[in-house]
């Protein structure tokens, strides 16, 4: 396999695409608002009317919009159908041919929730086949594989991923550059990639997407990754919950081996490497790095403390370079187009573009990709279209790691300090808008119930800490607390975030004191609401 | 370690269905999942996955059989199979109801859901009804937040629920065959 292989691998794929393509969205969101049923209506649809000669019906990844599914785009003219049913599918492929307007409700790729977005990671989602190997070629998929492998040093890869300012998409945004240098200077007989899709976050949903919609291209970053730092296995940490993502990704790692783009002797070159699965069983730790590596090995995922830290000492003890889905997912167009044209995108200290999970009370919920220092703003309200028949009350990010955003600093620039100043963080990218009906105190005792039945009880500051910051949240909304409670709460959390092992436990209270500070009121009216109630009992 | 394949006999249950020696075909499809890994300790999570698809469930008897044949403790075996939420140690009901309970859900109202399901079958989340019919459990996130409140009804994502037809959804299955 060479270069050649792989163009001509591409003009095949392009030259049996048929005159009309039709694509259906077969991510989770639309299959399971009967995407399936949709994709079949219409294959029957063009075999009844005669027309597979020139219309060909594709399964495509998610094209972001989850709230309007299932999807139907039409190739070459534009046409969106939204919210398909399977009976309208007959119509829609008549229209092609003529026969009047079709009976599905047309949407439109030209609001903002799509006219904004600036796609990098997701520039494949919803266009390519992600069961296919030959459509991500085609769209010059493992091109940046091999201009890598025989053309740059794995020093110069580094360099180029070091420059490109890219920042590590799983939440807490440590230079990529760095990490991998570290693993890439460190002289081991063996050394590991693992790739973290332990996707924990409730609310979040973007690396699912990824994986169910472009599997190949994480493929490809990972195998970069491998070349640059020196490793020769790796192994992509999925959760358990998605079934799809798991047997896409098998299914692109067997394609890949087939046509020797994973395995030995890479393109001709001396690399190789190997990836495997390996399935998460539903533990919110394991996104944790050191956790992670302890499941991958088999054991209770539970972390240890840092350092020494994974790029030195990981997987049994061997240098494993970690990062998450997106992350990877970046790889290769840095590798295509190089660190400068990446570094022009975003703001000063976060480059490049972020994948958001847009869901809870907002109009258009789905994935979006924009650019780093994008207002909330803009996000929520002109994207996301604002909340049906309400206002914004405070926007959720970070999943339980972060905090709540009140609608008065909306016009915050997202990036990873802006966030942080906010008491939030940035996060894997679940975005959740909440309304006036949404009661703070509830959603911070909802998150800390999440992170008490999360910890893995290995050290007692979480173990115990949430529980207690639990009990007393009940007793806020219960109406039994006190302002002493109160007090106790703050403490409380305050020691919970310094004394905790993991980013699960340091976290863990970031809902709680974000919500006490932007909240005070309704925290308040909990407490004088149960000393009212007594008063009259 | 091919002689261990009938080995949960030694310590099956009287009549329990899943110690029949060599007579369970599941059990070959387990030891060719171990023999895959080459009975490696660091597989164990992978073979307790095959295990339970095969099985429903992770009984006592068959952690003990995955035990001895990775030549992992006992003791291992069942904290592993306890932390991770996915494993079960108890048979599922005939039918299952998962609701999402990530933060999009949550906003969206699935704790009306559960509530809904937990009077009608009389069950906490996490049990099973009394009859073995359905089993109502509660997940973290499913990753369908698009589609806020999800359930899914024996292996199938629903979304846009509400309380009152996944109500009439598991009325289906706890009439049919009671």
């Amino acid at each position: 396999m060479d270069l050649n292989d792989l163009l001509e691998i591409a003009e095949k794929e392009n030259a049996s695409a048929k005159p009309i393509r039709l694509r259906c969205c077969t991510a989770a969101g639309c299959l399971s608002q009967q995407g399936d049923a949709v994709k079949n209506a219409l294959q029957q649809a063009v075999a009844d009317a005669d027309m597979s000669d020139r219309v060909e019906i594709v399964g495509v990844g998610c094209m972001g919009l989850c709230s309007a599914g299932p999807l139907v785009k039409i190739d070459p003219d534009g046409a969106l159908f939204e919210q398909v049913q399977p009976e309208q599918c007959a119509s829609i492929i008549a229209s092609l041919n003529g026969g009047g307007p079709a009976e599905a409700s047309v949407g439109s790729d030209d609001i903002p929730f799509f006219s904004k977005q600036h796609p990098i990671v997701l520039e494949n989602s919803g266009r390519i086949n992600p069961e296919r190997i030959e459509s991500y070629i085609a769209a010059g998929g493992y091109q940046a594989l091999f201009h890598s492998l025989r053309e740059m040093a794995p020093t110069d890869v580094v360099e180029e991923i070091s420059k490109s300012g890219l920042r590590g998409r799983g939440g807490a945004g440590f230079p990529t550059g760095l990490k991998w240098a570290t693993v890439a200077k460190m002289k081991a007989e063996r050394k590991y990639i693992v790739c973290n899709a332990d996707e924990g976050d409730p609310g979040a949903f973007m690396d699912r997407s990824v994986l169910e919609s472009d599997p190949h291209r994480v493929l490809e970053g990972m195998a970069i990754a491998a070349y640059a730092v020196g490793a020769t296995q790796g192994f992509v940490y999925v959760r358990g919950e998605y079934p799809l993502a798991i047997s896409r990704l098998k299914t692109a790692i067997q394609q890949a081996r087939r046509m020797g783009l994973l395995g030995t002797q890479i393109f001709e070159s001396p690399f190789d490497f190997r990836v495997d699965l390996r399935i998460g069983a539903g533990a919110f730790v394991c996104g944790e790095e050191t956790a992670l590596l302890r499941s991958i090995e088999g054991q209770r995922g539970t972390p240890r403390p840092r350092p020494p830290f994974p790029a030195q000492s990981g997987l049994w003890g061997y240098p494993t370079l970690i990062n998450n889905v997106e992350t990877f997912a970046n790889i290769a167009p840095i590798v295509s187009k190089g660190s400068e044209w990446f570094s022009a995108i975003g703001t000063e200290k976060s480059k490049g573009t972020k994948v958001f999970a847009l869901a809870g009370k907002i109009t258009n919920t789905g994935l979006i990709e924009v650019p780093m220092g994008t207002p909330l703003r803009t996000i929520v309200e002109e994207m996301g279209g604002g909340v049906p028949n309400g206002q914004v009350k405070a926007v959720q990010t970070g999943g339980p790691s972060g905090g709540c955003i009140p609608a008065a600093h909306l016009d915050t620039p997202v990036d990873y300090e802006s966030l942080a100043k906010l008491g939030s963080i940035m996060g894997s990218g679940g975005m959740i808008v909440m309304d006036q009906s949404d009661n703070m105190v509830g959603v911070a005792k909802f998150f800390m119930e999440f992170c008490m039945d999360e910890s893995c009880g290995k050290c007692v500051p979480c173990r115990a800490g949430t529980a207690q910051i639990h009990k007393i949240l009940t007793k806020v909304t219960d109406g039994r607390a006190t302002s002493a409670d109160l007090e106790n709460l703050r403490s409380l959390c305050e020691m919970v975030k310094s004394a905790s092992l993991c980013g699960l436990g340091q976290s863990a209270p970031n809902p709680v004191l974000s919500t006490l500070r932007y909240y005070p009121d309704e925290y308040q009216a909990c407490i004088d609401g149960g000393a009212a109630a007594e008063a009259s009992a | 370690m091919s002689s261990t394949v009938a080995a949960p006999s030694k310590t099956a249950p009287a009549g329990g269905a899943k110690g029949q020696p060599s007579g369970d075909n599941r059990y070959k499809m387990l030891e060719a999942t171990m023999k895959r890994h080459q009975y490696a300790a660091d597989s164990l999570i992978e073979v307790l996955h095959t295990a339970q698809e095969l099985f429903g469930f992770l009984e006592v008897d068959l952690l003990l059989h995955v035990a001895h044949s990775l030549r992992v403790p006992p003791s291992r075996v069942y904290g592993v199979a306890t932390f991770y939420h996915f494993f079960s140690l108890k048979p599922k009901g005939d039918h299952t109801v998962v609701i999402c309970m990530g933060t999009a859900c949550y906003v969206k109202g699935a704790s009306q859901v559960v509530a809904a399901i937990e009077a009608l079958g009389g069950i906490k989340a996490g049990e099973t009804t009394p009859d073995g019919r359905v089993s109502l459990m509660t997940a973290r996130c499913i990753g369908a937040c698009g589609i806020a409140p999800a359930v899914v009804l024996d292996g199938n994502i629903t979304g846009k629920q509400t309380a009152g037809a996944v109500v009439d959804h598991v009325k289906g299955w706890l009439g049919n065959g009671s």
